[in-house]
């Protein structure tokens, strides 16, 4: 971010970075910054709370009023929720499946109704939602100690494969959820601590760090202090 | 577990920069309710018709003013996406310039707004010195005066 204001201010456009680490912004300096501490991924602070996003970027425009390099930080803190999303886990249904591919398939019409609503899907950066439940499958097995090269992981990317198995997760959880709007680590808790998919992942990683895989393969598998 | 923003936070205070000699500081000299807003993020957002992100990309994708429509495509595993699928506006708050223009606080909402992947190679040489460059030249072609950045 600090990066891009110090080019476009060379060229001669005026930046406001609302930056999310305080020491970066420090270090790096650009012209003008609105230090926000909230929940990382949720810049403006609140979803669903037009007036106070419009605080958020009402301070940080009035930041163009400084005749010099500037740092302020906003008042409020948000606290990232790190207590699991309350969402219902569909019950078993067939008890011969691995318990991820079972659960996957439990969410599925919730997914589909997320989908239809939004329009839009994160799923399908390696595999798409026909192909959860299959990769959960795969990952059960490596969990199980099976080999990661031998049984082959459809949409091969590690990476790419559990961000979908995530976005899947969060996009049907969302629609099942009750209560209040969820927190910043809601739904990551909920995924690695309630889930039999998260579960899954975080074994999986496990395996593939024990059979000497290469760091990035399994590392991002997970957020890092998982 | 608890603490996943605080761990980020804490690796983060001892990431190497970028540093930038003689840093530049545009002078704007217009009220800001005459002046063009657009926002660039780093949270790699795309239309769906749009190539998507790979995981060391140093592109940037332009979004319309009207698109809605859009995928969170940043392959961090460590900040929350949840947000952004409730309300785009967490991470890109088009809807608010749009509210910003029409209570006429800024002058106007610019025609596009760009967005960028956050995960770079450490040293951001090719942002630095070629995409944000032609990104910087893409928002003025279209008369923006300034720019919020939005990170995840």
């Amino acid at each position: 971010m600090s990066v891009l204001a110090h080019v476009f201010e060379a060229a001669g456009l005026a930046t406001v970075v609302l930056a999310s680490m305080k020491e970066v912004a420090e270090r790096m300096a650009p012209p003008r910054v609105l230090y926000c501490e909230f929940p990382l991924g949720r810049p403006l602070g609140r979803p669903g709370e037009a007036a106070f996003q419009r605080d958020v970027l009402e301070r940080a425009l009035a930041l163009l009023d400084s005749p010099e390099p500037v740092l302020e930080t906003h008042p409020d803190v948000i606290e990232s929720d790190e207590m699991p999303l309350s969402c219902t886990i569909p019950p078993r249904y067939d008890a011969s499946l691995p318990p991820a591919v079972d659960e996957a398939r439990g969410l599925r019409a919730a997914y589909d109704r997320a989908v239809q609503r939004r329009g839009v899907t994160a799923v399908g950066r390696a595999v798409g939602p026909d192909d959860i439940a299959t990769v959960l499958d795969v990952l059960h097995q490596w969990a199980e100690g099976a080999n990661w090269k031998e049984v082959a992981l459809p949409g091969k990317n590690t990476v790419a494969v559990c961000h979908d198995i995530r976005a899947y997760y969060n996009e049907a959880a969302l629609e099942l959820a009750t209560g209040p709007t969820p927190g910043g680590r809601a739904a990551e808790a909920w995924f690695f601590e309630s889930t039999e998919a998260g579960r899954t992942v975080l074994k999986a990683r496990e395996s593939m760090k024990a059979q000497d895989a290469p760091f990035p393969f399994w590392f991002y598998m997970a957020p890092g202090h998982r | 577990m608890a603490g996943g923003d605080a761990a980020m936070r804490e690796y983060g205070v001892n990431q190497p920069v970028p540093t930038f000699d003689d840093p530049a500081f545009t002078r704007l000299d217009k009220p800001l309710s005459e002046l063009r807003v657009a926002v660039v993020t780093s949270a790699a957002l795309h239309r769906p018709d749009q190539d998507r992100f790979t995981n060391s990309d140093t592109g940037f994708r332009a979004l319309d003013r009207a698109d809605r429509n859009i995928v969170m495509g940043h392959w961090s595993p460590n900040f929350d996406h949840t947000g952004f699928q409730i309300d785009l506006n967490v991470v890109y708050p088009i809807d608010r310039l749009e509210e910003l223009a029409s209570d006429g606080v800024i002058g106007e909402v610019a025609p596009r707004h760009f967005a960028f992947a956050g995960n770079q190679p450490e040293t951001v040489s090719e942002v630095r010195l070629d995409t944000a460059p032609a990104c910087a030249r893409e928002l003025l072609s279209d008369g923006v005066d300034v720019v919020i950045l939005t990170p995840v």
